[in-house]
C-alpha cells in the first residue's frame, strides 16, 4: 500500500533459524523462517503456543541471537547493526514491561531517557503519550494500581516514546477484557494509519482477522504460508455457496456444476453446496443462470472460509484443538 | 559520553526507588546493628583476643563489618534483576538502545551508594563505643568498601543473569557468602586458627580487604596490608565486572 514511503520492507528475513540445546540434544525452535513484511501495515504471524512466535519476535527484536540465517530489520542488518535496529524498533513484550513500585509518567520519562531524548523532551512525550493513550488520570499512580487494560496501554506507550517505525506487539491482547481488547485495536489501527508499521504475534483467529492487513500462518518453527487474510482463505477452498430451489435440485445442480468458476459441488439431500472462487461475484451469475433452466430459488447464502480452515488446510490441525 | 549518561539515568531510576522505600535500607541496618551490639560485647571478653588484635574491640571489629555488610548487602543484589528479568521490565531495557554497561554499573553503583549510606551509620554508632578513626584513612576505608561493593555486585548480577531462577540463587549465595565470612577473620581473628585453616583462609580475597579496612581505621595508610587490600579488591573488582559486562552484552534468552 505506500509502497512510497517505505521503499524496502520493514523486515525481510531469510532462513532464520533458532536452536536450543535441549536435554535430548538440540531443538530447533524455528528452521528456517523466510519472512517479508512490508511497511506501513499491520503484519500478523500467527499460531497455536510453543509455534514458535515469541522466539521469532524477540531475534528481530535484537532480543535473541538467531543461530542461522539474516535478516533486515527497519532498514538495518540484524546481527551487523543491532544497535541501530534497537534505536528504530519498539518492542513491547508478551510480560508487563513496567515496575509495580514506580508511576506510569516516571516509567515513560525514564523510557525516553533510555532512548537518548533529553530530560524536557522525555517529559513532553511522555505527556503526549499519556494523553493519547488515556492515562492521564492514573498517570502519578504507581502502576500496580493500574488495571490489565491501563497496564497494556502503558506497555504499548512504553514502546512508542521514540517514535519508532516498527512497532513489535507480542500477544497484545491475551488476557484482556473484550472492551480493552477492541481500544487496543483501534490504538493498533491509528498507528497503522500514522504510517508505523505494526508487527505483532497472537494466537486468536479473530484478532488476525480483523486486526491484520498481512498474515504469516507459523507452525512448529517454520512459515507454513503468508498473506492478506483474504487470500489466504481464498487460496484454501474458495468460498462456499448453499443453493435451494423449490422443486429438480438435480436439475438445478446439473446447470450450475459446469459453471467455469464452480471449483467444486454436491447434492446434500434438496441443498446443492458449491465451491467457488469468489462467492459475491458468483451469486448473480448462480441466479441468472437458474432463471434461464426455469428454477424458483428459495434461498442462497454464501459462508467464506475461517482462518481455522486455513490453518487447518496447511497444518493439519485445527487452531481451536492446539490453542485449547 | 553516552555510556557515562546512561550510569547516571540508570543509577538516578534505582536510587529514587531506594529513597522512596527508606524501609528496605533501614532494614539491611538491622544485621550489621545486632552484630555492633549484640556480637561485639562478646568479643571483649575472648580470652587472648585483646592480645592478637593488638586493639580495642570496636576498632578491631568494626572494620570487619564493613567488609561484611558490603559482602551481605551486596550479594543479594542480582535477586532484584532475577524478578525484574521474570517481570520483563529487564527486557523492556534491554530492546533499547542504552548501553549496557551503562545498565549494569548504574544498578552496582545504586547499590554502593545505599552500602556507603549504612557503612556511614555504622561508624557514626560505634564511635560513641570507642572507635577511633582519622578522616583520611576513613575515607579510604570507605573507598575500599565501595570497591569491594564493585566486585560483589559483578559476580552477583552476572552470577544472576547465569543462575535465572530466584530460588537457587538464594541457595548459591548462602552457599557462598558463609565460607567467605567464616575465612575472613571478620569474627574472630583468623591467627587463632590452626594453621590448616589459616591457609585456606589465605585464598579468600575478604581477608585483604578485612586487613586493609583495619590499618586505615588505625591509621596505617601508607601500610603495606592496605596496598594489598586495594590491589587484590581492585584487581578481582575489573575482572569481575568484565565478566559481568560481557553477559550483560550477550543478548538474553
Amino acid at each position: 500500500m505506500p509502497t512510497l514511503a517505505h521503499p524496502r520492507p520493514a523486515i525481510h528475513a531469510r532462513g532464520l533459524r533458532r536452536a536450543y540445546r535441549g536435554r535430548g540434544g538440540e531443538v530447533e525452535a524455528v528452521s528456517g523462517l523466510d519472512l517479508v513484511v512490508d511497511g506501513g501495515a499491520i503484519f500478523g504471524l500467527l499460531g497455536p503456543n510453543g509455534a514458535g512466535k515469541t522466539t521469532v519476535m524477540r531475534m528481530l527484536a535484537t532480543l535473541l541471537p538467531p543461530t542461522g540465517g539474516e535478516a533486515e530489520v527497519a532498514g538495518a542488518d540484524l546481527r551487523r547493526e543491532p544497535g541501530t535496529v534497537r534505536r528504530r524498533i519498539g518492542y513491547v513484550g508478551q510480560k508487563c514491561g513496567s515496575d509495580h513500585s514506580i508511576s506510569g509518567r516516571e516509567e515513560l520519562v525514564f523510557q525516553g531517557l533510555l532512548y537518548g531524548l533529553s530530560r524536557a523532551r522525555a517529559e513532553r512525550r511522555a505527556e503526549e503519550l499519556l494523553v493519547a493513550f488515556d492515562l492521564t488520570h492514573c498517570a502519578s499512580r504507581r502502576t500496580e494500581t493500574y488495571s490489565g487494560g491501563q497496564r497494556r496501554r502503558l506497555d504499548v506507550a512504553l514502546g512508542l516514546v521514540h517514535q519508532p517505525s516498527l512497532l513489535f506487539l507480542d500477544e497484545p491482547t491475551t488476557g484482556l477484557d473484550p472492551q480493552s481488547r477492541a481500544h487496543l485495536w483501534k490504538e493498533v489501527r491509528k498507528l497503522r494509519d500514522q504510517g508505523t508499521t505494526v508487527f505483532l504475534t497472537t494466537h486468536y483467529l479473530d484478532e488476525a482477522d480483523a486486526l491484520c492487513d498481512r498474515l504469516a500462518i507459523i507452525d512448529r518453527g517454520h512459515t507454513a504460508a503468508q498473506g492478506t487474510p483474504d487470500e489466504l482463505k481464498r487460496n484454501v477452498s474458495g468460498d462456499g455457496v448453499i443453493v435451494r430451489v423449490r422443486e429438480n435440485p438435480q436439475l438445478a445442480l446439473r446447470t450450475l456444476a459446469d459453471l467455469p468458476f464452480v471449483r467444486e459441488s454436491a447434492l446434500d439431500g434438496d441443498t446443492i453446496r458449491l465451491y467457488v472462487d469468489r462467492g459475491e461475484e458468483a451469486a448473480p451469475h448462480l441466479l441468472g443462470e437458474l432463471r434461464t433452466a426455469g428454477l424458483e430459488l428459495i434461498t442462497l447464502s454464501i459462508s467464506r472460509p475461517t482462518l481455522d480452515d486455513v490453518f487447518l488446510h496447511y497444518t493439519g490441525r485445527s487452531l481451536r484443538d492446539v490453542a485449547a | 559520553m553516552r555510556a557515562l549518561r546512561d550510569v547516571q539515568i540508570v543509577f538516578a531510576r534505582y536510587f529514587r526507588r531506594s529513597v522512596t522505600s527508606p524501609l528496605l535500607v533501614g532494614v539491611s541496618l538491622v544485621q550489621p546493628i545486632l552484630y555492633l551490639l549484640l556480637f561485639a560485647p562478646l568479643l571483649t571478653s575472648v580470652s587472648g583476643l585483646s592480645r592478637v588484635a593488638g586493639t580495642g574491640t570496636y576498632q578491631w571489629f568494626v572494620p570487619g563489618l564493613m567488609i561484611q555488610i558490603a559482602l551481605f548487602s551486596i550479594s543479594s543484589g542480582g535477586w532484584s534483576l532475577i524478578s525484574e528479568l521474570r517481570t520483563g521490565v529487564l527486557e523492556r531495557m534491554w530492546v533499547t538502545p542504552v548501553s549496557r554497561v551503562g545498565l549494569l554499573l548504574g544498578r552496582i553503583l545504586r547499590d554502593a551508594a545505599t552500602l556507603l549510606v549504612q557503612a556511614v551509620i555504622i561508624v557514626a554508632l560505634a564511635l560513641p563505643l570507642g572507635l577511633v578513626a582519622k578522616l583520611p584513612g576513613l575515607l579510604l576505608a570507605f573507598a575500599l568498601v565501595a570497591l569491594l561493593a564493585l566486585l560483589v555486585g559483578a559476580v552477583s548480577y552476572a552470577g544472576a543473569l547465569r543462575i535465572r531462577s530466584e530460588d537457587t540463587f538464594g541457595a548459591l549465595v548462602f552457599a557462598a557468602t558463609l565460607p567467605l565470612l567464616l575465612l575472613s577473620g571478620i569474627l574472630l581473628p583468623i591467627r587463632l586458627a590452626p594453621a590448616w585453616l589459616q591457609r585456606l583462609a589465605d585464598l579468600n580475597p575478604l581477608l585483604y580487604a578485612v586487613g586493609a579496612e583495619r590499618a586505615l581505621f588505625d591509621g596505617n595508610v601508607t601500610s603495606v596490608a592496605v596496598a594489598r587490600g586495594f590491589l587484590v579488591v581492585a584487581g578481582l573488582a575489573i575482572v569481575a565486572s568484565g565478566l559481568a559486562v560481557r553477559e550483560f552484552r550477550r543478548a538474553m534468552i
